[in-house]
């Protein structure tokens, strides 16, 4: 959760400048297409698109300006009472003069709740003294730490954009040169279109930190750039269809699912490998943090492939046809998959079978999406209906639409909106707040391309949707649509070479083994409880005693004839009863408690006094 | 001697040999001998030279030299022989002479002595020494060792340990006096220094004026003094005087010290008595003291009878309750371990007999039923029982509907104390005031001491009236507790129907400042009504909360994209009262719902195109296409089909140990009957229900991974009992990845922590605060560096004892 002061970048070379100087290399395409870049000046990526009225544009600029003068004046303020705050100047100073605010800065609440990882609302069972000590240790521990994410929450300084209309209009109505025109210009840079009509509808991926596009056409062109700065790293035809295209764990490395097998390719466009044991591809995902890259075969076959060391990990027979639809979770590393029977599995490589099976449509599955956060999974359908389902153990879907056309690709972005491509159309809904659920009502905005859409991806650390199809590519801005804040240690878009070396090695070294997929992450830091009763159990075999049973109650001895054995039998059985009297008591709480809940529970509308008619 | 002892070992050894031979020859003759040899020595004698001279009859040994193994009357001058005497030859005779002669009286004297002086024992021998000497100093040792007890114990609880154990100290040197070691030079700062010297500013220690501190003094005396309403309630003198008479401070902070002595010392002596008391385990003291009560209860309540007799009726009262009491314990009749002791002694003893009969009447006069008093008494008695039953009664039970009863039972528990207060001291209002006004920390322990010390006092005091109340009967500890209740009730009944609003006003008060408190008095008597529904409201908006709280969870219930019309059709179903039977048709139908349902259409789609002129028609168009498509089809029955296979897979399957043919006609087409199955046939245990059990879209797993189960904890560390307990323990991750850096490093701090290049020295007696250290301390601690764990130490301790 931590800012790492972006590097200061050298005055990048500019595109013009290059233009200039030396020849430009003349690209096949480019007699056809001038590529729209407007003025590709790099800069900082980060900046508030606003838009409010788009008659009075002027007025606008002024408020927002003025809003962000204000809010930052705000900030200001407060950052100066929480240093002032912080400073544990000694209690006394000479003057005598004392600290007005003393002790420690004070935390919001809410905040620190959101680091808070130990459920307490769950009761434990009773707990010895000692146990309890270390428990008590552990949760103060938690507090503490989640009090401390909480205090840098301060230094995610950037704040995501929106898009706002005036009350009545519609944002969906604002068109994309509405909006490159309102905004700055590095961000309207960020807009562009790339016409290739000749090599078909284009997949295309973005690396994991946003600065990298690579796209292939199904007529056998792949490319890679740095799409900020449009520099291409490479450009070649392989010469043979090109279903899909996919970076692996950094940009250097290109996996492209071409027509008979899985080519690797570096990012000067050499063919590193060839992977032949992945035939006829259709679709591919890489989850970063195994190493793995799952590739969807038309033979039916889900294989992982560890690109760490080279091997298959699982090639998991699906047994449900040809796969064409695959969507990884980011939060479990499950791999989703549409079938045609309207169900979408879950998979992992551990394990033989589908994790789940969920019926989502009636008819096959056009698209599957699952969201950064993994609460959330869209579908789309033949039956051309559009479902969101919630992925929190019931499966069960949140809101539907029902779309003309059925969308043919859905793509979710790191804040939760949802983007969908329907022919030759893409909307975008988006939810209240980060992560929240898509609202299906009112489309956030819409943009109408060149081509039915083939592609689609949110850019990370980027409000920018990329879009391929059939006729090139579309780099879209879509405010609010990503993280502001990136971790510099974990993914930074403006890492050195070294940085990128070194980042490689930790990452490696920080592999998750394959094993550990399962639908919940959380579950592996649970005791394996059937292999402990196991334990237990044989344990118990081997000894031919419960060693850890409670031992049957011994009444003490007593003097003066108390000890009789009549008494010893009478004080053995009062204690039995009292056990036993105990036993019955919590159940019987038990019993009420729920019937307690049954009662709270709402017996529907309330009833009136005609209901009793409602029968005849 | 040892030459006579050798020849009677002999002696004896040939007579045995001989009386083996004689009994072949001869038993009645042995036996007949056997007693005679206990007889006399004598005739043992005579006896054993006839069978020496039976045994030479046989001719082998033709003449035995005779030993002289017999004690002869006459003392030869070779041997000394006592046995002719019969007496033991003592060490005196050897020097008697034949004559008494007094010469001799002091060597005898000295010989007295040394035989009065015990002989010494004998040397135990080396291995016992040796274990001896080993218990002694094992014992030392654990004494001097269990003094580190505690240090280990801390070091083991201990988060980190640092070593090397000494730390400088980072000396801490106060400003002050810094400036203080430094001096004026330049003429300015002299002039400067000179100035403040004149004005009586502080130069080295600069936080406080001479005046400043000797009004802070002031001030911190008159709080002490003023924040205890008890004391200020005891010496009100004091309390009533102006507050800026700095004079008479130290005057009064003795006062004060004197006084808080007195009552520490009066409290000491209280529990010391009571303690003391406590331990007497003599029956006959107790039964004293308790008979001495009874009586004095009982003159007490005559006395009581001629000046008030209402208050007597009450204790009438009373003492008809203790009779119901004892007449459902029946304590008294003959059935306990006395009285069955007595009974079996009564036979014998008179004053046992006495004493039984003594408690039957007790019985009888216990458990004898009162005769009904007359109507005009009657009345007197209703009226009594109303008083009886006093009104807290009913006001705790009034309240105790109520949602709280804790803030009751506090409330009511205030109102006690006041009125324990009430009977000694009314208190002044001013006073009150006094002790409303305070908020001052210091005095406030001494307070609560004094104030505990004159809760007892009033207490003890009321103990012991409902003692002296208490009937002559009730003996029992039991029943005088009962009583103590009652008699408190009863004088909370009195008090409180006049001081309750005081008593309010009072715990109202403490909040408020002084002059508000003379307005309230009229005003307070507004507010207990508001005070006395509080409860009711808080439940009132308790249930609206609740009510808040159901229709937000009816709106919830419902989150799934169902249309209108389906959810009129849940709330009817919910309205009938469906069972869960229906309700899980009802998911069942729900599956068909979800997939069929019309879900709202985009009607608003992207940048104005020509698809939205005609797109309710063309939605209707597609639809038709899209079911003509799907007709043949049948996703959801398709579903269904697979995922009643996967549960049927995943049961536990039972296990038929049947027999065809076993006992009845097998063969081909013939069945064991349905009755021999079902016997057996062992049905597998159910396991857990499945987790999609309640959702009909979706097949969940219920295989293992076994995989990832390679990786889970399988053992529970140690003191952890529950697998609940450690999961808490673990659910923080510790990485950098998910924490700041500073929690990181908390995480990760070492346990142990050492400095590179330092020698870690053994821990010594000075590290850890214990000054005195004896050389054989230490010299065990080195010899010994091994600290005892927990076992061994208890055996340790079990050793010691003994």
């Amino acid at each position: 959760m931590e800012t790492v002061p972006r590097p200061g970048r050298g005055v990048p070379p500019k595109k013009d400048k290059l233009q200039a100087k030396r020849k430009k290399p003349r690209r096949y395409w480019e007699e056809e297409t001038a590529p729209a870049v407007a003025g590709a000046s790099p800069g900082p990526p980060r900046k508030k698109k606003k838009k409010k009225n788009l008659e009075v544009r002027r007025q606008k600029q002024k408020n927002s300006h003025n809003s962000k003068k204000s809010r930052i004046s705000k900030k200001s303020q407060f950052r100066k009472k929480s240093r002032e705050q912080k400073k544990p100047g000694p209690q006394r100073t000479l003057s005598g003069a004392q600290d007005p605010f003393p002790g420690p800065a004070p935390v919001p609440l809410e905040v620190a709740r959101k680091f808070r990882r130990i459920d307490k609302s769950k009761e434990l069972p009773h707990s010895l003294p000692k146990t309890r000590s270390k428990l008590e240790v552990a949760e103060a521990l938690e507090e503490e730490i989640s009090v401390k994410a909480a205090r840098s929450e301060l230094l995610l300084a950037e704040e995501p954009g929106f898009l706002e209309g005036e009350d009545g209009e519609d944002t969906a109505k604002i068109r994309q040169a509405d909006i490159v025109e309102a905004v700055d210009i590095a961000s309207a840079a960020k807009h562009f279109d790339l016409n290739l009509r000749q090599f078909g509808p284009y997949r295309l991926n973005y690396s994991r930190t946003g600065r990298h596009l690579a796209f292939g056409g199904r007529r056998g062109h792949v490319a890679a750039f740095d799409w900020v700065t449009k520099k291409l790293m490479c450009e070649i035809n392989v010469m043979e269809a090109v279903r899909d295209i996919r970076f692996l764990h950094s940009e250097a490395l290109l996996a492209v699912a071409q027509n008979r097998w899985l080519h690797i390719y570096d990012n000067q466009g050499i063919e590193l490998h060839c992977i032949r044991r992945c035939d006829r591809v259709t679709r591919l995902e890489f989850l970063p943090f195994h190493f793995l890259l799952a590739t969807a075969s038309e033979t039916g076959f889900l294989t992982y492939l560890d690109v760490s060391v080279g091997k298959i990990v699982a090639a998991l027979n699906i047994r449900a046809g040809r796969l064409n639809v695959m969507a990884q979770n980011p939060y479990n590393a499950v791999i989703h998959l549409g079938h045609s029977n309207g169900t979408v599995s879950l998979w992992s490589p551990s394990v033989q079978e589908p994790l789940a099976k969920i019926l989502c449509h009636r008819g096959g599955i056009q698209a599957v999406a699952v969201d950064c956060t993994g609460t959330y999974m869209a579908t789309s359908g033949l039956d051309h209906q559009l479902k969101v389902f919630d992925l929190r153990g019931t499966f069960q879907p949140l809101s539907a639409r029902t779309l003309p056309q059925g969308a043919g690709h859905l793509a979710f972005s790191q804040r939760g909106l949802l983007a969908a491509g329907m022919g030759d159309v893409v909307n975008i809904w988006a939810g209240q707040g980060k992560a929240s659920l898509p609202s299906l009502e009112q489309p956030y905005l819409t943009h109408r391309l060149a081509g039915p859409v083939h592609g689609l991806q949110f850019c990370p650390f980027e409000d920018v949707l990329g879009v391929g199809h059939s006729g090139g590519i579309t780099s879209m801005l879509v405010p609010g649509a990503s993280e502001p804040n990136f971790d510099g240690l974990e993914s930074n878009p403006y890492r050195s070479r070294k940085q990128r070396q070194e980042w490689e090695v930790k990452a490696l070294l920080e592999k998750v083994p394959a094993e550990l997929i399962c639908l919940n992450p959380r579950a592996l830091a649970e005791v394996d409880v059937i292999s402990l009763e196991q334990h237990k159990k044989e344990r118990v075999e081997r000894l031919g005693y419960d060693p850890e049973a409670k031992a049957p109650f011994q009444p003490k001895a007593k003097q003066k004839g108390r000890s009789s054995t009549g008494s010893l039998v009478k004080r053995k059985k009062k204690v039995l009863a009292q056990e036993h009297r105990d036993k019955v008591r919590q159940s019987l709480e038990e019993q009420q408690k729920q019937k307690q809940k049954q009662k709270a529970k709402p017996t529907g509308a309330r009833p009136s006094a005609l209901d009793r008619f409602g029968g005849l | 001697m040892q030459a006579a002892e050798m020849n009677a070992v002999r002696a004896a050894e040939s007579l045995l040999a001989l009386s083996q031979q004689e009994e072949l020859v001869d038993l009645p003759n042995h036996s007949l001998s056997a007693s005679e040899d206990e007889g006399d020595s004598d005739g043992e004698r005579k006896h054993q030279k006839l069978l020496e001279s039976i045994g030479s009859l046989d001719g082998k040994k033709r003449w035995k030299l005779a030993e002289r193994s017999e004690a002869c009357l006459k003392v030869s001058e070779f041997n000394v022989c006592s046995e002719g005497s019969g007496e033991k030859l003592l060490l005196s005779d050897l020097l008697e002479p034949a004559k008494t002669s007094s010469s001799l009286a002091a060597v005898k004297k000295q010989l007295n002595r040394v035989k009065s002086k015990k002989a010494v024992e004998l040397p135990l021998n080396k291995e016992e020494v040796e274990r001896i000497h080993r218990e002694v100093a094992f014992n030392k040792t654990s004494q001097t060792l269990s003094k580190w007890d505690p240090i280990v114990l801390k070091n083991r609880q201990a988060e980190q340990l640092v070593f090397p154990l000494e730390k400088e100290q980072p000396n801490f040197v106060p400003i002050e006096h810094v400036l203080s070691s430094w001096k004026a030079r330049t003429p300015l700062e002299q002039e400067v220094f000179n100035l403040l010297y004149k004005n009586k500013q502080p130069v080295t220690d600069p936080l406080l004026t001479p005046l400043e501190k000797a009004s802070l003094k002031a001030m911190s005396l008159e709080e002490v003094s003023v924040s205890s309403p008890r004391h200020a309630m005891l010496l009100p003198a004091f309390a009533l005087k102006p507050r800026n008479h700095c004079k008479c401070h130290s005057l009064q902070a003795k006062m004060r010290r004197a006084e808080l002595q007195r009552a520490r010392a009066l409290q000491s002596y209280y529990e010391a008595r009571a303690r003391r008391e406590k331990k007497i385990k003599s029956k006959k003291y107790h039964k004293i003291v308790k008979k001495g009560k009874a009586k004095k209860a009982l003159k007490e309540f005559e006395q009581l009878q001629k000046v008030n007799p209402a208050a007597a009726l009450e204790e009438l009262e009373k003492i008809e309750k203790a009779r119901m009491m004892e007449r459902m314990s029946l304590k008294h009749q003959n059935s306990g371990k006395w009285a069955k002791s007595k009974a079996i002694m009564a036979k014998y003893d008179l004053e046992a007999r006495q004493a039984m009969q003594e408690q039957l009447a007790k019985n009888k006069e216990l458990t004898q039923k009162l005769q009904v008093v007359s109507e005009s008494e009657g009345e007197n008695g209703a009226e009594e029982e109303e008083l009886l039953v006093p009104d807290a009664v009913n006001e705790v039970q009034m309240c105790a509907d109520g949602p709280n009863p804790w803030m009751l039972r506090n409330c009511n528990s205030d109102a006690k104390g006041e009125v324990q207060k009430d009977p000694e001291q009314p208190p002044e209002p001013v006073v009150q005031e006094v002790s409303e006004s305070e908020d001052e920390r210091p005095g406030a322990e001494e307070e609560i001491l004094l104030h505990e010390f004159e809760e007892r006092r009033s207490l003890r005091k009321r103990s012991e009236l409902s003692q002296n109340a208490e009937p002559v009967g009730s003996q029992e500890t039991k029943d005088s507790s009962c009583q103590e209740v009652l008699s408190e009730l009863k004088l909370l009944t009195q008090k409180l129907n006049q001081k309750n609003h005081q008593s309010r006003k009072q715990k109202v008060s403490s909040v408020r400042t002084v002059l508000q408190v003379q307005k309230e008095e009229c005003a307070l008597e507004e507010e207990e009504p508001v005070l006395l529904q509080r409860p009711e409201r808080v439940q009132t908006l308790e249930d609206l909360e609740d009510l808040g709280h159901e229709e937000y969870s009816q709106n919830k219930e419902l989150p799934r994209p169902v249309m209108e019309e389906e959810k009129a059709e849940k709330t009817s179903n919910n309205q009938t009262d469906a069972p869960k039977e229906k309700k899980k048709k009802e998911q069942m139908i729900d599956l068909q719902n979800l997939l069929t349902t019309k879900s709202p259409s985009v009607k608003l789609l992207a940048v104005p195109t020509a698809v939205e002129e005609l797109e309710d028609e063309e939605e209707k168009h597609q639809k038709q296409i899209i079911k003509e498509a799907f007709a043949g089809d049948d996703v959801i029955r398709d579903f269904l089909k697979e995922k009643k296979e996967a549960v049927k897979a995943n049961k536990p399957k039972d296990v038929d140990l049947t027999l065809p043919g076993w006992g009845e006609w097998g063969g081909i087409g013939l069945k064991p009957s349905a009755k021999k199955r079902r016997r057996f046939l062992i049905k597998a245990p159910e396991g857990p229900p499945r987790k999609d059990k309640n959702l009909p879209n979706v097949i969940i797993s219920e295989k293992r991974n076994i995989h990832a189960a390679a990786h889970q904890v399988r053992v529970l560390p140690y003191p952890f009992t529950h697998h609940q307990q450690f999961e808490r323990t673990v659910q923080t991750p510790i990485g950098s990845t998910w924490n700041t850096q500073r929690a990181f490093q908390k995480l990760t701090t070492p346990k142990v922590v050492t400095k590179p290049g330092h020698i870690i020295k053994p821990i010594k007696a000075e590290d850890v605060g214990y000054c005195s250290s004896s050389r054989s301390d230490l010299s065990v601690t080195q010899s010994n560096p091994k600290r005892p764990s927990g076992h061994h130490k208890k055996q340790l301790k079990k050793i010691s004892r003994d």
